[in-house]
């Protein structure tokens, strides 16, 4: 039996990006805020500390900072046809655990996406006449415009390192030209660059492109955010990705919010405590409460007026499956919304070898590239192409660790004597041009519940069914042959083209953009929540995060996460708490 | 435990004096965090904690058959030869050694309850064994092969060219093992190796950072701003480990 807590003003399930914001916005507001963790305190001096950050063994192939998936997994299967299992081991994406989340081995690629990206089914319906059958992609329900503001915002509190491309609609040398338009620059000049940045931005103007640098949430220069945290220049040990920064140097959830909104009096934290369901009244259309377990198995019900749902996409998506609100996806009938829409990122490379330039690709950071955006969102026709959508390519120098990162040249095999010369030969001189794909949504691609297998608590794990479709394999084809041009185009000794080829695969690292299952939208048959991220059939429950992505665009998705969780948040201050209901 | 429960009393002596609503009884097995930022003195986990027992070539959980076929495989993936030490000099037997006892060996942050079926190539692990189950069965089970090829008593003492077209021959899935799945394990046995090769020294693999040396990284270096804008420039540092580089410590000193 659930022993009852006293009740609290807002509570939020999960703490990382979207939990520190909400948490922030609402104790500014006056709100008794709660946020329930069910990972620990994690934090830069005691867990990822400069003198034994940079272990590549230990944070990313023995999963230091990810899930537990002995805790929790989810099953996967690329369609309806085969029997969904469990992901036993990481490979794919890497959802975050403990304080921070995710957020905390994020490499800083901090985008907003483009004003066409937003209205992607009007827009690519009136350019191009039609969509492809079974491709379920909508418009956001909020703009670019609207958003603007709270991009601004997130970028200024983590200190976003970038070039302007477009100051209030003039265009910016040396910035993407394709960006929205925004109301002031990057809080920080940006990156200095090495070498294969450099070398790709020369090739890509060589060919007429644009290239700009990677909007980024590693310092360029020491940096005190509005709220007067502090952040210390970045010094490119090339350990962003997969790990927690022993610098202050990448903005991170610890980095920027935590340090005021924990010592605020009106906020209270509770790591080690699971959120299992939430619990409604008896007209179902008001959350009262969630139960939740601690570290020692005892359950709780805690009751709150507002509930935020601040998770990671799939758990969000699954806790709404198991509280039984809103109606579950069905792929067949097309019906129902809980879990329509999940989409992924498609990325693809092309190695390039030199003999006659040292790259030194250990130099690096998580956001340090140099890249190009005319193949990305529709700043391309593609009339003919027999696909929509597109994705940024360039060179992001994350760093050089070599258990990851050992490329070799074509037919070279994949252990002995050859293998070590072709490591010891190309290691220094080697770098990738990548490309970064959208993924459109499609009818097939879903989340739900797995009938069979279950987590520890015994509840059932979230099951994913998803497959690239042809609209992904087509524009990640042409994403790679522009790569390839590219990657020739930087004069290196030889080139090897590594498509992304056949059925999405759990196994190598991909990305961790998961997105969808909880889509935002303006209409309650085909959204889960309206477009100020507000559950349709519970108006005390927001649900924040990627899953309100109706498609993904070809950007990395933590700015757009962040802009709309300052969003939603603005909403509930404005207009919720003067008038609790529905917003739209 | 005992430093587990100082920040609750804090914050629950704080929270109290404040006249806080939340109650504080009922969150024992929570940490509950207000007003603070719990910071606790001597918590960082450092990655030496669990791998003192890395110094030396006691094996920790290889039997000895088992150990001559790590030695003798790993000898093979990554040889030694005119560039420098391979990968057995590097230690990297010690260190998969190391990891298999550990919390690795028994995969502990797997999911491994069942039902268990083989499934597609695009649903990944799903063996019902943990690596140290995968690498006891396997090694056991393609050691009674060769002895029934019979042209060696086990792997570890067949020719090399031999161990080569055995290996070669697990990596293409091709050897039908009572239990192990070949390709399975040959995989897992690679990326152990590789891992035992360029990881962090305080693991026991990387034996005076040969490899990080023979491809020129340069480890746990902390500071590059000095060299991002010098462009095709050789870093002129040797490598750093986590403790350290072998010339910072005194003579006679063993850490």
């Amino acid at each position: 039996m659930a022993e009852r807590l006293p009740p609290v003003d807002a509570l939020l399930v999960g703490f990382g990006w979207t939990g520190a914001i909400l948490g922030q916005e609402l104790t500014d507001a006056g709100l008794n805020v709660l946020a329930l963790e069910r990972g620990a305190w994690r934090d830069t001096p005691t867990d990822f500390a400069p003198t034994f950050a940079q272990d590549e063994l230990r944070y990313y192939f023995r999963h230091e900072l990810f899930e537990r998936l002995s805790h929790e997994t989810l099953t996967v299967r690329n369609n309806i046809g085969q029997t969904a299992l469990p992901m036993r081991q990481l490979g794919s994406f890497l959802p975050g655990s403990n304080v921070g989340g995710a957020g905390v081995h994020w490499n800083g690629q901090t985008w907003r996406f483009l004003p066409s990206d937003f209205v992607a089914h009007s827009h690519n319906l009136q350019r191009y006449g039609k969509l492809q059958q079974d491709m379920t992609i909508q418009d956001w329900g909020v703009s670019y415009d609207e958003l603007e503001p709270h991009y601004d915002r997130f970028e200024y509190i983590c200190g976003i390192s970038g070039q302007a491309g477009n100051l209030r609609g003039a265009i910016q040398a040396g910035g993407n030209p394709f960006e929205g338009p925004r109301a002031r620059p990057y809080p920080n000049p940006p990156m200095a660059m090495s070498y294969p940045p450099t070398l790709f931005a020369e090739a890509a103007r060589s060919l007429g492109y644009k290239p700009f640098p990677q909007p980024s949430a590693n310092m360029s220069q020491a940096y005190t955010n509005p709220l007067g945290v502090q952040l210390g220049p970045c010094t490119y040990c090339g350990f962003c990705e997969k790990f927690g920064c022993g610098n202050y140097s990448k903005a991170t959830a610890q980095t920027t919010i935590l340090p005021v909104l924990m010592r605020k009096p009106n906020f209270t934290l509770r790591t080690e405590s699971e959120v299992l369901k939430i619990n409604l009244d008896s007209t179902g259309k008001r959350a009262v409460s969630v139960t939740y377990v601690d570290a020692a198995g005892r359950e709780y019900e805690q009751p709150a007026d507002l509930i935020v749902l601040t998770a990671y996409i799939l758990h969000n998506v699954r806790l709404l499956l198991l509280s039984g609100i809103g109606k579950p996806y069905d792929p067949v009938a097309g019906t129902g919304v809980v879990g329509r829409n999940y989409a992924y990122q498609i990325t693809s490379s092309v190695n390039v070898f030199y003999d006659d330039k040292l790259l030194n690709p250990f130099i690096g950071a998580g956001a340090h590239g140099m890249l190009i955006d005319e193949f990305n969102g529709d700043n391309f026709d593609h009339s003919g192409l027999g696909f929509i959508g597109g994705g940024f390519i360039g060179i992001v120098q994350t760093g050089g660790r070599p258990i990851e990162m050992h490329a070799t040249p074509e037919g070279t095999p994949k252990w002995g004597s050859a293998f070590k010369k072709a490591i010891a030969r190309n290691y220094l001189r080697s770098t990738s041009v990548v490309t970064h794909g959208a993924v459109m949504s499609h009818r097939g691609n879903y989340l739900d519940l797995d009938p069979t297998y279950r987590d520890v608590y015994g509840r059932p794990l979230l099951r994913m069914t998803f497959d690239f479709t042809d609209n992904e394999h087509k524009m990640s084809d042409y994403l790679t042959d522009k790569a390839t041009d590219l990657a020739k185009a930087m004069k290196p000794r030889e080139i090897k083209v590594n498509k992304r080829q056949g059925s999405w695969d759990v196994v190598p690292y991909q990305t961790t953009h998961n997105t969808g299952g909880a889509v935002m939208g303006t209409d309650p048959s085909t959204s889960v929540v309206n477009r100020y991220l507000q559950s349709w059939d519970v108006s005390n429950l927001f649900v924040l995060g990627s899953g309100a992505f109706p498609q993904n665009p070809g950007y990395n998705p933590t700015g757009t996460v962040a802009a709309l969780a300052y969003w939603a948040a603005d909403a509930i201050r404005t207009r919720y708490l003067k008038a609790p209901g529905p917003l739209a | 435990m005992t430093t587990d429960s100082a920040p609750v009393r804090i914050t629950r002596r704080r929270l109290l004096s404040a006249g806080a609503v939340l109650p504080v009884a009922a969150t024992a097995a929570s940490q509950l965090i207000r007003r603070d930022m719990p910071w606790q003195e001597g918590t960082a986990a450092e990655p030496t904690a669990a791998t003192q027992a890395s110094q030396g070539n006691q094996y920790a959980f290889l039997a000895a058959a088992e150990a001559a076929f790590v030695e003798a495989a790993v000898a093979r993936i990554i040889p030694h030869d005119e560039l420098g030490p391979g990968a057995l000099e590097a230690g990297a037997a010690v260190f998969i050694d190391r990891q298999l006892a550990g919390e690795f060996g028994r995969g502990e942050r797997w999911y491994m309850q069942g039902p268990w079926a083989k499934g597609e190539k695009t649903q990944g692990y799903q063996t019902r064994m943990t690596p140290a189950n995968l690498y006891r069965a396997a090694i056991r089970e393609i050691d009674a092969a060769v002895g029934h090829e019979g042209k060696a008593a086990s792997f570890a003492k067949l020719a090399v060219a031999e161990q080569d077209r055995w290996l070669k021959d697990l990596e293409d899935g091709k050897p039908q093992l009572p239990t192990a799945d070949a390709k399975t394990f040959f995989t897992m046995l690679l990326q152990n190796t590789l891992e035992g090769f360029w990881s962090d020294p305080v693991y026991g693999g990387n034996r005076d950072m040969a490899g990080w040396k023979l491809i020129g990284f340069p480890g746990a270096h902390y500071d590059y701003t000095a060299y991002v804008g010098k462009h095709g420039e050789a870093f002129p540092l040797p490598p750093t480990g986590l403790g350290g580089r072998p010339a910072w410590r005194k003579e006679g000193s063993n850490g």
